[in-house]
């Protein structure tokens, strides 16, 4: 799945799978024998790994000592949690009001259009997940695109293709 | 104690109480559906409401403890009606092929139906999973399911093994594996315990009734039947006899009217179990006692749920199990070469056919290692619910049957067989020939019987001193041996532990893997009467207790059978037909590419539609040997795909909504 691919723009190196799991382990180690500690350790495991693979929670119900159906129980209860592999990047085109009115809607249909991907979709690079946002509480910087955690502002269509060249 | 009154009459009842329970104790019945007095009250179905002065809703009598000077009404207008809309919202998405399924007439839904009064189903719509996962022991059919969740407190609360839980939310629940994989593919063990109590048709085991059929019509074939020690002191129940009866005389004629060419007892080859098995201890002992290496303790291995159970959980300790195979099986193997000889028929020609207490003797036959000369030792194993079936479907009139003896010579049996059927019955047995062998003297307790390890205590354990045994086994003069017995997984776990840590004081342990032993196994008639166990197990009692023989190595026709064709126990010749090796599965199956899915057919899937698949691993990362296989992947896509799919529906309602404000402004201007 994902190898290990040094990132140019990314401040920290992309993590081995051996040094994710190695983390996660941590995380456990910390909860182990609390009760009601699961959806913690699940939530941990989503931001280290990403996702919530079968692997990964055979992994967590092994070390756990709780049924592996319990542990898929709970991920399919929860809409936060996700099974599938999500792109290493989240684009989120902000769709709140000011946003919209200035131009938000073309920017989704050009995104579609270079992504080749639908909302919600991932790209089959694995490289970006495509989501859209309600309000991100930046209206003075409409139109927003947020990636990952940096925002770009007042963005158009035109911009699109040298923001994404970053990643 | 707790004064309160139930539909106006004053009552009285002890604290922590429930409602449903205090109703019950005064003749009150309130309705309800997933309750399972002291094993699921979890308030799921919210058939059992009830009306309580001063609270604001209806209340779960099941759940609700009963408090001073409580009020409660049981039956008014507003509880009645509450329980037939949630009555009816259970049929909202229940498949209602009734008449064309195995639970008609035998079904709590139904009879729930027909006690609170439903003329009619008004709520029709979507359907949530219908779908039907096959494995050789256990079949799901989830557009049945009602979603009591009884049987994954079963699995999870009583077996400890978690093999089922409720997955997705809202209208997508389902009781299903993780990722809602196959059972088959999984550490379900196939104990059945589930399909016990499931109170609709949603889980039974897989259906092999019509290939006995198909057998028992088939010129070419020889039809062999042997039955289990559970049957004879259960079967009566399906005929409306009391819990425990013994019709053993019945059953066999049953049998023989049903067309079945011999009627052979699985009895024959406990009795064989225990010389095999006991040898088999006795060498371990000695090579202990000589300081050579051996594992001890030994660990029967008559259960094949039990022998799943170890396989998934601690596949490190399997050369704990002693390498007998299951009696059932032993009697297969025997049947095809030793009977087969004697009657000048050839092994393919032979048809056996098991009735057993338990759905896992279904998985077991289609274990690789349950052949001899390339055909398997048992061709279809049927429950004793699938048999009753049968002798219905066949019109035979059970009760006022004559009474007959099974055939010889693989139907003769001492009453150490018998006990086979209950827990702390393989080792009572055991001792009875050990101990004798050892020390040429009957084993020191009353009618034989060790009292310590009889009944149903989690784990229960015994200590027997060897005294002036005979020359060849001076070694363990004086050496006090342990014994532990223990039914149900969860039970098994707590053993193993000490076990796997090498902290176990015992020498020899028996498992079974249904609490209760196999007189309570997943394949036995489902009862509602609390006092079952105690019924059954006393039949079984008796039924030793009635036999002239009742130590295994005094069976004639075992000693016969040694002479004519094994030599002695543990021989080559045994250890060919009668012994077996195990497979290390690991918990989630990592260990073995073998599982027990059926393939989909056309028509009711059998066990024997099982293909022996093996799915290898498609890994994607070597390095951490990501596994996903086939089914997990697009059951987890499938699930983000709904997910997102909602998102977008969002989306598209907030898009919606603003260009209806952005016209609504454009109109004002």
């Amino acid at each position: 799945m994902s190898k290990t691919v040094q990132s140019c723009c990314c401040s920290t190196k992309e993590k081995t799978q051996k040094e994710k799991y190695d983390e996660i382990a941590n995380v456990i180690e910390l909860y182990k024998g609390k009760d009601g500690s699961l959806i913690q350790v699940l939530h941990l495991a989503q931001e280290i790994y990403g996702y919530l693979p079968l692997e990964l929670q055979k992994f967590i119900s092994q070390r756990m000592s709780i049924p592996l159906s319990k542990i898929s129980g709970v991920i399919s209860f929860y809409s936060f949690f996700s099974t599938a592999p999500r792109g290493k990047h989240t684009i989120r085109v902000c769709m709140g009001t000011a946003c919209y009115v200035r131009g938000g809607k073309s920017i989704v249909e050009k995104l579609k259009e270079i992504l080749g991907v639908e909302i919600g979709g991932t790209t089959e690079d694995g490289k970006f997940t495509f989501e859209i946002a309600r309000c991100i509480g930046a209206c003075g910087l409409a139109p927003a695109v947020m990636i990952d955690d940096v925002v770009y502002k007042q963005v158009n269509v035109n911009k699109l293709e040298s923001i994404l060249s970053k990643y | 104690m707790v004064n309160l009154k139930i539909n106006n009459k004053e009552v009285k009842v002890p604290k922590g109480t429930t409602i449903i329970q205090a109703a019950k104790k005064n003749n009150i019945y309130i309705p309800n559906l997933c309750y399972l007095e002291g094993v699921h009250q979890l308030g799921s179905c919210r058939i059992c409401v009830v009306e309580v002065k001063g609270a604001k809703t209806l209340q779960a009598a099941c759940m609700t403890q009963v408090t001073e000077g409580m009020e409660v009404f049981t039956n008014t207008q507003k509880v009645r009606k509450a329980r037939k809309v949630l009555y009816e919202l259970l049929l909202s998405d229940h498949s209602k092929e009734c008449l064309s399924c195995k639970r008609n007439q035998n079904c709590e839904l139904q009879e729930l139906g027909n006690i609170i009064g439903i003329e009619e189903s008004r709520f029709e719509g979507e359907r949530s999973d219908n779908s039907i996962d096959c494995s050789v022991s256990i079949t799901r059919d989830m557009a049945k399911c009602v979603l009591c969740r009884r049987c994954a407190t079963i699995c999870n609360e009583i077996q400890g093994v978690g093999a089922i839980n409720a997955q997705n939310r809202g209208f997508k629940t389902s009781i299903s594996p993780a990722m809602e994989l196959p059972i088959g593919d999984v550490n379900c063990i196939f104990c059945g315990q589930c399909t016990k109590v499931c109170p609709v048709g949603a889980l039974k085991e897989t259906d092999s009734v019509n290939e006995v059929w198909e057998a028992l019509y088939n010129p070419k074939k020889r039809v062999v039947v042997q039955t289990a020690p559970a049957i004879r002191v259960a079967i009566g129940e399906e005929f409306g006899l009391e819990p425990g009866s013994r019709v053993t005389g019945k059953l066999a004629a049953a049998l023989r009217a049903l067309g079945f060419d011999d009627v052979f007892d699985t009895n024959f080859t406990a009795d064989l179990t225990i010389l095999e098995e006991g040898t088999e201890l006795l060498t371990r002992l000695m090579n202990y006692a000589e300081g050579k290496e051996t594992a001890l303790p030994m660990i029967t291995s008559c259960s094949p749920g039990w022998i799943k159970y170890i396989e998934h959980t601690f596949p490190d300790e399997l050369d704990h199990l002693s390498t007998c195979k299951s009696p059932h099986t032993m009697m297969g193997a025997l049947v095809k070469s030793y009977y087969a000889q004697k009657i000048n028929k050839r092994s393919k020609d032979m048809f056996v056919v098991s009735v057993m207490p338990c759905t896992a003797k279904k998985f077991e036959i289609k274990r690789r290692e349950m052949q001899n000369d390339g055909f398997p030792n048992v061709d279809a194993v049927i429950t004793t619910r699938e048999l009753a079936a049968m002798i219905k479907e066949a019109g035979i009139d059970f009760v006022n049957l004559e009474e007959e003896e099974f055939d010889t010579p693989l139907g003769f049996s001492s009453g150490a067989a018998d006990i086979f059927g209950v827990t702390g019955g393989v080792m009572e047995a055991a001792l009875r020939t050990a101990y004798e062998i050892v020390t040429g003297k009957e084993l020191p307790f009353d009618k034989l019987h060790v009292k310590p390890i009889i009944g149903f205590d989690n784990i229960k354990s015994a200590e027997i001193t060897i005294k002036n045994p005979k020359p060849e086994f001076k070694a363990i003069d004086g050496v006090t041996v342990k014994v532990a017995v223990t039914s149900g997984t969860k039970g098994a776990r707590e053993l193993m532990e000490e076990v796997a840590k090498a902290k176990s004081p015992y020498h020899f342990i028996e498992v079974m893997g249904c609490p209760g032993g196999c007189i309570m196994g997943g394949g036995q008639p489902r009862s509602e009467d609390p006092d079952i166990r105690n019924k059954r197990l006393k039949g079984i009692y008796d039924e030793d207790e009635s036999k002239k023989i009742r130590k295994s190595h005094e069976n004639p026709y075992i000693n016969e059978l040694y002479k004519e064709f094994l030599g002695k126990p543990n021989s080559h010749k045994s250890h060919e037909y009668l012994h077996t090796h195990y497979v290390k599965r690991g918990e989630f199956n990592e260990k073995t590419d073998e599982r027990f899915m059926v393939s989909k057919t056309a028509h009711q899937p059998t066990p024997n539609d099982y293909t022996e698949k093996r799915i290898y691993k498609t890994s994607v990362d070597e390095q951490n040997g990501e596994n996903h296989n086939e089914s997990a992947k697009i059951a987890a896509l499938s699930a983000e795909n709904a997910r997102l799919k909602h998102e977008v529906e969002d989306a598209h309602k907030t898009l919606e909504m603003f260009k209806q404000i952005i016209m609504d402004y454009a109109n004002k201007e």
